[in-house]
């Protein structure tokens, strides 16, 4: 389902894309990216956002000041066993399509951070995708630290801002 | 082994427009189907809970464990409280939060009732999550949760009593832990009555929980 901002965004970067042919690049769109504070000594912690790629490409990696290490994972709950693995070989993206990183999906880890994320800041996260033909690109974005404690959410869609629908 | 859990399938984000009515159909639907079975199998679809509910287990019975001040605790502590056990640990950045945001969320819609409702936090990865992190960790939530942390054997043998389960797993240069999500919910009279499912929305833990006040 598309927003009218969306949908305009869209129409933007066909005619940007008509500008500059041949040089035709491969995009994703991020949206509403946000991480989660920790608390001091709380060493990981996870990004969550909307990926919409504009080819199949696959979200491989990333980069960011706050850690060392970042890794892209997928929850799972077996039962009532949540487990946690790292995505082997990237995260798919179908052109088009928007993939939700979010609680009880998929998430950007971000491990060994050396001091805590507090709610207000704003983490410098380069991710990398990787198209079909091993070639990769980065998207830089600026993702705001959100608190711990999570305003209560429903089943439904109803969070977070920057939603004209 | 665990009985099985209810799984109310509220996790999905999609957006629902135009949804409501078809789904007032399954829910009647559903309700119908409920009230069909029920007549046939009156002892086991009798609970009055969303989540499920436990007769005389013979899990859980015991716990003793320190908290974030070192201070050994147990289930007699609490009386007089409802109180949710849930295991989990602080590199978990997803099913923990949102566990213990939904435990505030039940403590809110409990209104003046939620200072009845405590909840205690079992860390399952004592290796990383010291004391003083643990405190810090739910200190973020709410204030009145409590933290234990034992050592490794102090927390394999609860577990072990709880039926819960947790396996140390690699994961790229670190490890994570996947580990039992389901919150365990004692009367005030220290009585195991429940276990709460991970998708058990914070509306229905809350109607268990003033039902289970009541007791
Ligand atoms: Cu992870």
């Amino acid at each position: 389902m598309l927003t009218t901002k969306t949908r305009r965004s869209l129409g933007l970067a066909l005619m940007f894309g008509a500008f500059t042919l041949p040089a035709w690049a491969q995009t994703v769109k991020v949206e509403d990216p946000w991480v989660q504070a920790t608390v001091a000594g709380q060493k990981a912690t996870a990004a969550f956002m909307k990926l919409t790629a504009d080819a199949p490409v696959k979200l491989t990696g990333g980069k960011t000041p706050v850690a060392p290490v970042v890794e892209i994972h997928e929850m799972v709950m077996e039962g009532d066993v949540m487990k946690m693995r790292a995505i082997d070989g990237g995260l798919p993206l179908e052109a088009g399509k928007t993939v939700e990183l979010k609680p009880g999906g998929y998430h950007v880890m971000l491990i060994d951070l050396p001091k805590p994320l507090k709610e207000g800041e704003k983490v410098p996260l380069t991710l990398t995708f990787t198209d079909a033909e091993g070639k990769t690109f980065d998207v830089a974005v600026e993702a705001p630290v959100h608190p711990l404690k999570r305003e209560h959410e429903k089943g439904e869609h109803g969070k977070k801002a920057g939603h004209e629908m | 082994m665990m009985p099985p859990l209810i799984e109310d399938g509220d996790t999905s984000g999609a957006p629902m427009n135009g949804i409501p009515l078809l789904r007032h159909a399954c829910h009647t639907f559903l309700v119908i189907l409920a009230f069909a079975l029920s007549a046939c199998n009156r002892a086991e679809s009798s609970s009055p809970f969303h989540a499920t509910e436990l007769h005389d287990p013979t899990f859980g019975r015991e716990l003793r464990l320190p908290d974030t001040q070192g201070r050994l605790r147990t289930l007699d502590d609490f009386r007089g409280a409802v109180v949710g056990v849930y295991f989990g640990f602080l590199q978990c950045p997803d099913v923990c939060p949102t566990a213990l945001s939904r435990a505030v969320e039940v403590k809110r819609l409990l209104g003046e009732e939620g200072n009845r409702f405590r909840i205690v936090f079992i860390t399952v990865d004592p290796e990383r999550d010291t004391p003083e992190v643990v405190r810090a960790y739910l200190a973020a939530f709410d204030p009145s949760f409590v933290g234990l942390v034992g050592n490794p054997e102090e927390v394999a043998r609860t577990a072990k009593e709880f039926r819960v389960y947790y396996r140390k797993v690699p994961t790229g240069s670190s490890y994570t832990m996947d580990h039992t999500a389901t919150t365990f919910v004692y009367n005030a009279h220290g009585k195991l009555r429940l276990a709460v499912p991970h998708s058990l929305s914070a509306e229905d833990f809350a109607a268990d929980v003033r039902r289970i006040l009541a007791e």
